[in-house]
């Protein structure tokens, strides 16, 4: 008696049912679980099934890639004409320079290579030494970049940036546009939230001056209207040009996203370091900025992105990014015809670009968000 | 005194830059004034629905208010077409339903994280103009016709002025006595508890009284329907290829930017508003249109107002496929025509500050309303 008593046993836990774990419970539940669910589901899996095989079957399955010129593709009509990117790679990626000269492409790969390399470990969190990191990237990474790609020093040939083109060039144009952005659209944001009245106007106007203009009208302003506004001499070449109209418009967009991040601060740190003595710029660069800069880095990567995808508007006024590259080798007299290759090549690589980076600041975005819950 | 530092470097700065240019125009001779207004256009604008294009007649300042007219044109086609997309797309991706669900985030992530401009391109060069077929084999959409040269659709025309006006006279009379009947029944609830089915009563006597009387009045309003000529469709609206790729793509870009709100705007509203709606026996459609639809709606508005003017800035890319509005028209062929850069480019970024101020006026106005009305 005493024994059942003190003895006590675990009845084993129960199977849940059936009908709720398992893929089947999942189909069921996910894909089956209503009338109208069953039907948004019959219905999607027809729209599926209606384009994705023959897009596969056109992009991969049929798909051209051997031979290098248009004779293999055009006895194979049903499918995609990879063979004209394989050929054109060096033109799409690196412009009509180093596709022309291929001794002298060692120079694009490794300018990229080396931005690769100081940008990887700066994505990771427990980095040392990531404020010395970016600041190289930021000041001495484009002076490499100039030195290596422009060329001109020590014996490597100048490569003219008029020959600039493709993934390269819209590269730089981004690169150049948030490097130069950044630090004025720092001053802007502090100017916007300075107490003199005069400072916060000028700020004010300028900022909501790029912000409502279209990047495209400041582009044309750029390259008709820039050489209007310096005395006759001083002149830029197309791609200088397209950079400062960039880096104008940028600074802005780049300004309002400080902003956010100084308006998060909270008032007290302003007023503990007033109460310690620190004067404007000290407050400012030691304890405001460095807060303000880590909260706004999200909103950064996002107008970044922007501006990325924006990059492929210098198309219009004639200079060969990515997409124009695409579209005038597709347009050539060898390739004629195998345009959509051409757009969806110059579209996946803004798309990968894109999307790392976005999928990079949505996770940083919810890093600080739970940070911020903790405390 | 820093203040009047700053102010007037900036001052001399644009005073420098405005005298050189003047100077530089004058050596290139041109002399900068507002004459040209009044000559004649030498160009042709092909698509001016609203004014009256005549080559040989219109001056530069009719081309001036035609390209407005394309741009706002546009900006209202897309801001419509890509709310009602951005907002099933939205829910889609709330849907219990997996793939409704992933299809959607397929679909937000391709096309935001694509440049508009490429996409523009593509629809246009790549898709429609390969693929539409001729006017004579055109695609048919009820009283719709898709082709090559564009889309043709039933324009509404009056054919009886009078009767039309009396017809617009007894829907405003309807819509006002809809009006007083929702005032009035709101009161009657909020005294007796009594609800009546306020919206479909309104909405369906509306649409009674407005067929009944479109026939007492013997059709009003008629409407011109495109009919096949030898080589063309006559008659009807015409939406040409450029604007309709422009269109397409604006509002496909868009959608996706507009569907990312909607579903940031419905996930933004409190598990526990759900749970407690649900606890005071609210029906589904109850905790809808009550509950989650005002909350929701406080987070979508205003980024979506911000889309709608990205959307009307981002018409300038028209320039790509050849719609004629403002940039198009007035910063491009005018300004090469005349090398009146000064004056023109002013004017166009004119236009877009006033829309941007325009957008920013409502959406202090709507913040202020929900700010009313929050606690």
């Amino acid at each position: 008696m005493t024994e059942t008593l003190s003895k006590f046993q675990k009845i084993p836990d129960r199977e849940p049912p059936s009908s709720t774990v398992g893929m089947l419970a999942w189909v069921r539940i996910n894909l089956f679980g209503t009338t109208t669910n069953t039907i948004t589901t019959l219905l999607f899996l027809y729209v599926i099934y209606l384009f994705l095989p023959p897009f596969l079957d056109w992009a991969i399955f049929n798909a051209n890639i051997s031979g290098s010129d248009r004779s293999v593709c055009d006895e194979n009509k049903s499918g995609a004409c990879w063979t004209f990117v394989k050929v054109r790679f060096e033109q799409l990626l690196f412009g009509l320079y180093f596709a022309t000269n291929p001794d002298q492409i060692w120079r694009p790969i490794t300018a990229l290579f080396t931005f690769g390399i100081i940008l990887t470990p700066l994505l990771f969190e427990k980095t040392p030494f990531k404020k010395w990191l970016l600041l190289i990237l930021l000041t001495a990474y484009p002076v490499f970049f100039i030195f290596i790609v422009y060329g001109g020093a020590f014996g490597i040939p100048v490569s003219d940036t008029g020959q600039w083109g493709g993934f390269l060039l819209t590269f730089a144009l981004a690169f150049v546009g948030i490097v130069l952005a950044l630090p004025l659209g720092i001053l802007l944001a502090l100017g916007r939230r300075s107490q003199m009245p005069v400072i916060r106007a000028l700020s004010v106007t300028y900022i909501e001056f790029w912000r409502g203009t279209p990047l495209i009208t400041i582009l044309f302003m750029a390259s008709v209207m820039l050489p209007l506004f310096f005395p006759s001499g001083v002149d830029f070449d197309k791609v200088v040009r397209a950079m400062i109209g960039i880096t104008l418009f940028q600074s802005a967009y780049t300004a309002e996203a400080v902003r956010g991040g100084l308006q998060a601060i909270d008032k007290g740190q302003t007023e503990a370091s007033m109460a310690l003595g620190l004067g404007y710029w000290k407050r400012t660069i030691f304890i405001i900025l460095p807060q303000a800069l880590k909260i706004s880095i999200p909103a950064i990567v996002n107008t970044f992105i922007a501006l990325f995808k924006d990059t492929s508007l210098v198309s219009i006024i004639g200079l060969l990014d990515l997409l124009k590259m695409s579209q005038s080798a597709s347009r050539s007299l060898e390739w004629n015809g195998y345009d959509i290759e051409g757009y969806l090549f110059a579209g996946f690589v803004f798309w990968a670009c894109c999307y790392g980076m976005s999928s990079y600041s949505q996770k940083l975005e919810r890093k600080l968000d739970t940070e911020g819950r903790t405390e | 005194m820093v203040q009047i530092f700053v102010l007037s470097i900036v001052v001399f700065g644009i005073f420098s830059i405005y005298e050189t240019t003047v100077f530089n125009l004058q050596e290139r001779g041109i002399k900068t004034s507002s004459n040209f207004f009044d000559e004649v256009a030498p160009f042709k604008v092909g698509f001016s629905p609203f004014l009256n294009f005549e080559l040989g007649k219109t001056t530069y300042i009719e081309v001036f208010y035609i390209g407005i007219l394309n741009t706002l044109l546009v900006a209202l086609l897309g801001i419509f077409a890509a709310t009602m997309l951005g907002f099933v797309i939205g829910i889609l991706r709330l849907s219990p339903n997996w793939i409704a669900s992933k299809i959607s985030l397929i679909y937000i992530e391709i096309f935001r994280n694509v440049p508009l401009l490429l996409q523009i391109m593509f629809w246009n060069f790549a898709v429609f103009l390969a693929f539409l077929p001729p006017p004579k084999k055109s695609i048919e959409m009820g009283l719709f016709y898709l082709n090559s040269r564009g889309l043709h659709s039933p324009l509404p025309f009056i054919e009886d002025s009078n009767n039309f006006k009396i017809w617009i006279l007894i829907l405003a009379l309807a819509a006002l006595a809809g009006f007083i009947f929702s005032k009035w029944s709101k009161k009657k609830f909020e005294l007796t508890g009594a609800a009546l089915p306020v919206k479909t009563i309104n909405i369906l006597s509306f649409l009674a009284i407005a067929v009944f009387s479109y026939f007492f009045l013997r059709g009003p309003l008629g409407f011109d329907l495109p009919v096949l000529g030898k080589f063309n469709f006559k008659g009807g609206g015409q939406i040409p290829l450029p604007l309709f790729s422009l269109w397409f793509a604006l509002t496909i870009y868009t959608s996706a930017f507009i569907a990312e709100n909607v579903r940031a705007g419905i996930a933004s509203v409190s598990k526990g508003q759900l749970e407690a709606s649900r606890s005071l026996g609210l029906k589904r459609s109850q905790m809808i249109n009550m509950i989650i639809i005002p909350q929701a709606m406080r987070v979508i508005i205003p980024p979506t107002i911000s889309q709608f003017l990205n959307l009307t800035k981002n018409s300038s890319l028209a320039v790509a496929v050849g719609y004629e509005e403002i940039v198009a028209v007035w910063a491009g062929i005018s300004l090469n025509q005349t090398g009146q850069a000064l004056i023109i480019i002013a004017m166009t970024i004119i236009v877009y500050e006033c829309m941007s101020l325009f957008t920013s006026f409502i959406l202090n106005v709507y913040n202020r309303r929900i700010q009313i009305t929050e606690r």
